[in-house]
């Protein structure tokens, strides 16, 4: 098999037989997600007005979670420098392993995102807004994520940092992710003008993410 | 049998080998039996047939609190007496303890959208109910993220204990907080409020439901102790290779 | 094939590592770098490899191919074994095949070379440190390349698998390979260079057998701080220096 389906297997397998596996991910989601009636009131009705706000921030902070382990688990057994030795370009690399980051984490998360709509009292064409928004917006959640990831992969406290270079980068995202969320239930703004946008982010974070993250690597090598 | 066969992981799997059987066909019988009952119940007046949800759902929550008072015993056996196959009871009651809290839930919710017009509300008893879920799989998660069974027995059962003060807030939740859930009515220190016809068939689903734990348990405690052995031959073999 | 090094310096963590190196190892030779904790072994090979930037002088491949880069064509064992302690053996030893591009190779040889064939489908994690060396040489094993790039290879390795160890490099030498090896005792070939690293003194095998390329600007300069000074005894017909007549460089030491 080519180098790239090797890597995409190999991680893929990690990401599951490690810890609790990809329901890690899930299951932080549905505890922010309970957290936050205690939070703001078990009012259904202002529940339902800020569901898809809580989802997308749940969904944002649980991918956020794998992201750490991302490249500095090869980092410490040395695989990063083999993998930086190989021929296989290091943007190629860096895409697979956020495709196997979204497929463990982003994937489930989805899946999970509906149940969680049935606590906050979504109904279901503010469910299937979402669940499309998170669909096509969790891949650039993941590929913005690898910057930070590249970033601070030789650091040893680098989840702090990470989430701290992460989220800010990740706003864009979210402010279209939640209002096209919105925008099929609640309008006036037709769904389909920011999920567009949505989908242009997530296209140029699948650029602009693998790049960065290369170089970022590379830096950090030497 | 003493209950030193209990402590010895050799004499339990004799026991649990034999013990099986027999306890998964008493459960069969107790859940014939129960859901003849519940079958042949009188309708409720305002519920109609719905309420008989009430003969899964009950015993159900039941049972997935009895699971974390199991795990918290074993917590103590673990932690406070050392006791040998402690750890190996908490670890296989998690999730039977965590299924039944989950029936739970989903049964409540399926019989509360009728009745409430709504899936789920957050109020004090349901919470408390799906805040228990969620200590499940928490303790599941950590058992499954420490390599070493050991120390995952000892971290689980920390975990375990300081969990078990949602116990008390699940049953006390609808006294002290006004929920749109049902307030207590079967144990309580006046008698119970309700009528025989329902209650009879709701115990013997209970006893059903405490057999089915008991048996999966047995059964979940053999396969963790002929896991354990396995890992442990792996360890052998990888050692003993040259 | 020739790997050939000219004047090379490594300036890392803020310090010049070394500086002034030259060196040259041809097909079936090997080399021995040895120094002290801290002289620049395994910072050497990571240049060599690429992991670590030159900052002066100049590192040349003869005879390899010349589409691919010197990491490329190379084999790197490092300190760490590159190992997941979640997969199994065999999934560790395949996976690596497939990255480094070796699709359809049988990893079963390898396996029982190393002596790992039992332990195939265990966990790496079950794995003690001298078995987890084992499975990344048998990495070098199932996939050919020509330059065997390795860092202490021998440590955590108990006496049979040196031995095994020793084998496998001269099997990789007669089969037209070539080998830099950093190690702070013996690597158990006889007959390789040596290139010391931060001596001031230079190698006792240097005084006993003088060689025609001692003396002739490898180093072993008696000025203080002299960077590099050859081994005598070589495998093959020594091949000319290159590079134009060197003294043996400056080495600041931190």
């Amino acid at each position: 098999m080519s180098p790239l389906a090797a890597l995409l297997i190999r991680d893929m397998r990690i990401a599951v037989r490690v810890g609790g596996g990809a329901l890690m991910g899930v299951l932080f989601f549905l505890v922010v997600v309970t957290l936050v009636p205690f939070a703001v009131g078990p009012d259904l009705a202002l529940l339902k007005r800020i569901g898809p706000a809580i989802l997308w921030l749940a969904a944002l902070l649980a991918s956020l979670l794998a992201l750490d382990r991302l490249f500095a688990a090869d980092h410490e057994d040395g695989s990063l420098d083999l993998i930086l030795m190989s021929h296989a370009p290091l943007e190629l690399v860096v895409a697979v392993k956020g495709v196997a980051h979204w497929l463990t984490t982003g994937l489930p998360l989805i899946l999970a995102a509906p149940l969680s709509g049935l606590f906050l009292n979504l109904d279901a064409p503010a469910e299937a807004a979402l669940v499309l928004t998170l669909l096509v917006g969790t891949p650039a959640l993941t590929f913005i994520g690898l910057i930070g990831a590249a970033i601070a992969v030789a650091l040893r406290r680098g989840g702090l940092l990470l989430a701290v270079i992460v989220l800010p980068l990740t706003v864009p995202v979210l402010i279209f992710g939640v209002a096209a969320a919105n925008a099929a239930v609640v309008g006036p703004v037709p769904f389909g003008t920011p999920f567009t946008v949505l989908c242009a982010l997530t296209l140029a974070s699948l650029v602009v993410g693998p790049f960065a993250a290369a170089a970022a690597l590379r830096q950090e090598m030497e | 049998m003493a209950l030193a066969d209990f402590a010895n992981p050799s004499r339990f799997l004799t026991f649990a080998n034999r013990a099986i059987p027999w306890l998964g066909g008493v459960t069969l019988i107790a859940f014939a039996f129960g859901l003849n009952q519940a079958m042949v119940a009188p309708d409720d007046y305002q519920q109609g047939a719905t309420v008989k949800i009430m003969f899964l759902h009950v015993p159900s929550a039941w049972l997935g609190m009895l699971g974390w008072g199991v795990m918290t015993i074993a917590a103590l056996g673990t932690l406070v007496w050392r006791h040998p196959l402690a750890d190996v009871a908490a670890k296989a009651a998690a999730p039977i303890g965590a299924a039944f809290t989950l029936l739970c839930l989903v049964t409540g919710s399926l019989w509360g959208r009728p009745e409430w017009g709504t899936y789920w509300v957050w109020d004090a008893r349901l919470t408390s109910e799906l805040v228990l879920f969620l200590l499940y799989l928490g303790v599941i998660a950590l058992w499954r993220t420490v390599e070493d069974p050991s120390r995952a027995a000892r971290a689980a059962a920390i975990l375990t204990l300081v969990g078990a003060i949602d116990l008390p807030i699940i049953k006390f939740s609808v006294d002290w907080w006004n929920t749109l859930h049902q307030g207590t009515s079967v144990f309580r220190l006046g008698g119970s409020t309700i009528y025989p016809t329902i209650l009879i068939p709701l115990f013997v689903m209970a006893v059903a439901f405490t057999l089915l734990f008991v048996t999966l348990h047995v059964a979940a405690m053999r396969n963790e102790i002929l896991r354990r052995r396995v890992r442990t031959l792996r360890l052998m073999q990888a050692s003993a290779a040259s | 094939m020739r790997l050939s090094a000219v004047d090379l310096a490594c300036h890392r963590g803020g310090r010049d590592v070394f500086v002034g190196l030259s060196f040259a190892v041809a097909s079936g030779e090997a080399m021995a770098i040895t120094g002290r904790n801290g002289a620049g072994k395994s910072s050497l090979l990571r240049t060599i490899v690429g992991l670590v930037r030159i900052t002066h002088g100049q590192l040349a491949l003869e005879g390899g191919d010349p589409e691919l880069t010197i990491a490329e064509q190379a084999h790197y064992l490092g300190h760490q074994d590159a190992l997941k302690p979640s997969l199994s053996v065999a999934e560790n030893l395949r996976f690596w095949v497939g990255f480094l591009g070796a699709r359809a190779v049988d990893i079963q040889p390898s396996l029982d070379a190393v002596g790992l064939d039992e332990l195939a489908d265990l966990p790496a994690a079950y794995l003690s440190a001298g078995q987890r060396r084992r499975l990344s040489i048998a990495r070098l094993l199932a996939v050919k390349r020509p330059i065997w790039l390795l860092d202490e290879p021998t440590s955590t390795l108990d006496a049979s698998a040196q031995q095994r160890l020793a084998g496998f490099m001269r099997t990789h030498l007669a089969e037209g390979g070539l080998i830099l090896a950093a190690s702070h005792g013996s690597i158990g070939l006889d007959g390789a260079q040596e290139l010391r690293l931060g001596q001031a003194t230079p190698s006792p095998l240097a005084a006993s057998a003088p060689s025609p390329l001692v003396g002739e600007g490898w180093g072993g300069g008696s000025e203080s701080g002299a960077i590099a000074s050859t081994g005598a005894i070589r495998l093959t017909t020594p091949t000319t220096n290159p590079s134009p007549q060197r003294g043996g460089g400056e080495r600041k030491t931190s």
